[in-house]
């Protein structure tokens, strides 16, 4: 063998296990990622119903509802728009009336958004990064102050 | 006073980190041995200032001296000692300072321990290593002072974070950082070596032992890493692809690929240009991963600070690094020449192919870990990448890899013969197919995969075994005979040996978790109970507890199996004392050989009782037993004769390098 026959199969090996990853991570990337998606944006229908999402926003005072169970119902607000949230399981520690939260999930056909994982960020002045820019953006983030309807 | 100390060391390590670079770098250029060691000097007085500086720090903290900003933010007077202390690098500026204290180390231990590497090379891996110094040592003074003072001085500080209050946390960023940092020796000598445009045997050698300390630390402060998260954020999981993981993951599959294309350099003479690359690669994924987590990019509870200006300055750092080294790298590298020749079947070709897999695969974590950000920047829009698509890029790429693992040992350098080897793994092929089939067996009904998993598992650790079995005539030549050649056997044997097994410990562990967990969440009120994997689990009601800093409601559990009452298991709703009144959860774990019962206590419900999440992690243990068999694999490595410190090695480096240089 010469040296540039073995450089070739060496080439050639790279090149296939970089166009196997390269497929890889492009299929990947289409089907596996999930969309962050305030509730104002699902009402305005651009979330299709059993696309998996992530939803943010704040859990609105006073929603939070134990049918029974484990099961919990609660409101995601993002102060324009809110949606009816169920989840089975056990929420996270800072779990709070009027703190922010990223629930990643599906819509129902009947509007409500089931979700499978909840997150509530291990930080007491936590809140999503999403949702702060999202408030940002509509002038309601006042640092240090209470988001108004958030008590 | 003692805080003033502390700034003012921390300016005068910058002064010689400044020193330490410029005197070590004309004394390389003029070869003047004076100059060199006054650079040598340097850096070991750039050590100590940075460890006086770090040493005032934690006496802040001892004290609970609030008026020191830091010490406000991140401390409080009821937090016991322990947490005190490990509350200096709780937070960005301190973590910052461990950095910079461990990277002086390493600098220092350079410049002290490095008298058989030639003088001019040794100059120049000093100023590298003074550089990336200044860089982050500038970074700390201008952007993030652990200092400051604060008047008036606050009576009470706003207390760490309490889920960081944990004697795993407590040493995790050190360890972790141990090996960010020890990548930074790997990159020296990389760089080193390109300004001198030349790799040799010496070079590797160096490199290897620097590598490998960096690649134990880093594995088992990754693994508990895990391990606290497993235990301490009661969701039961133990890894979740987060991007603050992702970034610890990157350099530790650099330094895997890093440390085994050093081999090739050692014992062939080849693969120099890319092992370069590999380490100016690996320490960069370091700079990436501190600037992942630090510069507040991510939220996570690593982000400590949200401050572009910080984030602009690291992004500065990067680039200057990185950039700076691929630009030498383009440039130097050329200049480097082609080794040894060998066929694509042999051990350095099989070196290749988990060079080539390990750096795919890392390259997929980065892809998926950048990529949210990227398209953020770019399009504004937000997405998150998760556990799905590492499964779908990260798995295929790796399982190959390990199922090449065993072959890699057995074949010969230059020239291998796959039949020969196949041959030799026939006995590990067939425990680990036996042993697919008993989990298939007694696991029936469960994912299709899992008994292949398992089977992969006890292939690595059968697979690893037989090499060292072979080499020892095991079952060959009589029992005295075996024996003898194992205590000959060079300790490096055992250690690859032992790493791979401990490879395939781990991935018995994962899969079985991944595969087999059961999970049973419900309400259960006092005397109600729950069948958890065949273990009967009954709540016996809650109670008040208090301790130092924090009040407890407890709830206590009976466990029991085939009605023998077994135990009784705490699992309690933590709540702490402090400006940061915080709740968390302590789960009450127990092992059992057969894998962990996992109980949290959830929340109170206003129909009575409470949620109680309980799993059965089958073989949990076993992903953390395994990494620290890897830990050992590479302590016993590192302690191999060739590696060791000795006068008479000593002389004969001197030697080679005289012979080298002429």
């Amino acid at each position: 063998m010469t040296r540039k026959y073995r450089r070739m199969i060496l080439i050639v090996t790279a090149l296939a296990v970089l166009a196997i990853a390269a497929t890889l991570v492009l299929t990947a990337l289409k089907d596996t990622i999930v969309f962050f998606h305030t509730p104002s944006e699902v009402q305005a229908q651009t979330v299709k119903p059993g696309q998996r999402i992530r939803l943010g926003g704040l859990v609105e005072e006073g929603s939070v509802k134990r049918p029974g169970g484990a099961t919990v119902e609660f409101k995601i607000t993002d102060l324009e728009a809110s949606l009816p949230v169920t989840f089975t399981g056990i929420l996270p520690d800072l779990f709070r009336e009027g703190q922010g939260v990223v629930a990643e999930g599906r819509m129902n056909a009947s509007g409500t958004f089931v979700a499978d994982t909840v997150l509530a960020k291990h930080d007491e002045t936590y809140m999503p990064r999403e949702v702060a820019e999202k408030l940002k953006k509509k002038g309601w983030w006042q640092p240090e102050k209470k988001i108004p309807g958030a008590k | 006073m003692i805080a003033e100390i502390g700034h003012y060391s921390l300016l005068l390590a910058l002064v010689f980190a400044l020193f330490q670079i410029v005197a070590s770098l004309t004394g390389a250029a003029r070869r003047d041995a004076a100059l060199i060691r006054s650079g040598d000097a340097a850096a070991q007085t750039q050590f100590v200032f940075v460890l006086i500086s770090f040493g005032a720090l934690v006496y802040a903290f001892a004290t609970s001296d609030f008026s020191v900003q830091n010490v406000y933010m991140n401390s409080h007077t009821l937090k016991p000692l322990l947490y005190k202390i490990t509350g200096v690098w709780g937070n960005h500026e301190g973590s910052m300072l461990l950095w910079v204290l461990i990277l002086s180390i390493f600098g220092a231990m350079v410049a002290t321990f490095g008298n058989s590497l030639r003088g001019e090379f040794r100059a120049r891996v000093v100023a590298v290593q003074g550089l990336v110094g200044l860089a982050f040592l500038a970074f700390i003074v201008i952007t993030s002072n652990p200092f400051l003072r604060l008047d008036p001085a606050p009576f009470e500080g706003r207390g760490l974070n309490p889920i960081l209050q944990d004697p795993a946390l407590a040493i995790h960023p050190p360890l972790l950082y141990a090996g960010y940092v020890g990548l930074s020796m790997a990159f020296s000598f990389a760089v080193a070596a390109l300004l001198e445009g030349r790799v040799d045997a010496v070079w590797a050698r160096w490199v290897r032992p620097w590598t490998l300390a960096a690649w134990m630390f880093l594995t088992v402060g990754i693994a508990m890493g895990s391990w606290w998260a497993y235990y301490e954020l009661g969701w039961g999981g133990w890894w979740f692809w987060d991007p603050v993981e992702n970034a610890s993951l990157m350099p530790w599959l650099a330094a895997t690929a890093l440390l085994h294309s050093a081999i090739v350099v050692e014992k062939r003479d080849a693969l120099k240009i890319w092992t370069v690359l590999l380490a100016v690669l690996a320490f960069s994924l370091s700079l990436i991963g501190t600037f992942l987590v630090r510069s507040g990019v991510l939220t996570s509870v690593h982000a400590f600070a949200v401050d572009p200006e910080r984030g602009v300055f690291i992004l500065g750092i990067l680039f200057t690094f990185i950039g700076g080294s691929l630009a030498l790298f383009a440039w130097r590298a050329p200049m480097l020449k082609a080794g040894g020749l060998f066929a694509p079947i042999s051990r350095e070709g099989g070196l290749i192919v988990n060079n080539l897999l390990l750096v795919t695969a890392c390259a997929t974590v980065f892809v998926g870990t950048l990529y949210p950000l990227g398209l953020e920047v770019v399009t504004g829009q937000k997405i998150s990448v998760g556990a799905p698509f590492f499964n779908a890029t990260f798995g295929p790429l790796i399982i190959p890899l390990l199922i090449l693992v065993p072959f890699g040992p057995f074949l010969a350098w230059k020239r291998g013969d796959l039949a020969a080897v196949a041959q030799r793994l026939l006995a590990a092929l067939a425990i680990a197919l036996a042993a697919g089939a008993v989990a298939f067996a007694v696991k029936y009904g469960g994912p299709t995969l899992a008994p292949f998993g398992i089977a992969l598992g006890v292939w690595l650790i059968a697979g690893a075994l037989s090499e060292v079995a072979f080499r020892c005539k095991a079952f060959r030549a009589p029992l005295r005979t075996t024996l003898e050649r194992a205590w000959k056997l060079p300790r490096s044997a055992w250690g690859t040996a032992l790493a791979h097994a401990g490879l395939g410990v781990a991935v018995i562990g994962i899969v079985a978790v991944s595969s087999w967990r059961v999970e049973n969440i419900s309400l259960m009120k006092p005397g109600s109970s729950i069948d958890v994997a065949g273990y009967q689990v009954t709540f016996q009601g809650t109670r008040p507890v208090t301790g130092p800093n924090y009040r407890d409601t407890e709830g206590s559990f009976a466990i029991a199996r085939d009605g023998a009452l077994l135990m009784t298991l705490t699992s309690a709703k933590r709540r702490y004392i402090g400006a940061s009144s915080m709740t968390t959860s302590e789960a009450a774990i127990h092992g059992f050989w057969s894998g962990d019962l996992y109980i949290v206590l959830g929340d109170k419900m206003p129909v009575g009782g409470y949620t109680v999440r309980a799993y059965f992690n089958p073989l949990a243990r076993l992903i953390w037993i395994g990494a620290v068999i890897m830990f050992f694999g590479g302590a016993i490595s590192l302690f191999d004769r060739r590696y060791r410190v000795g006068a008479p090695r000593r002389a004969r480096f001197a030697a080679a390098s005289r012979k080298a240089a002429a």
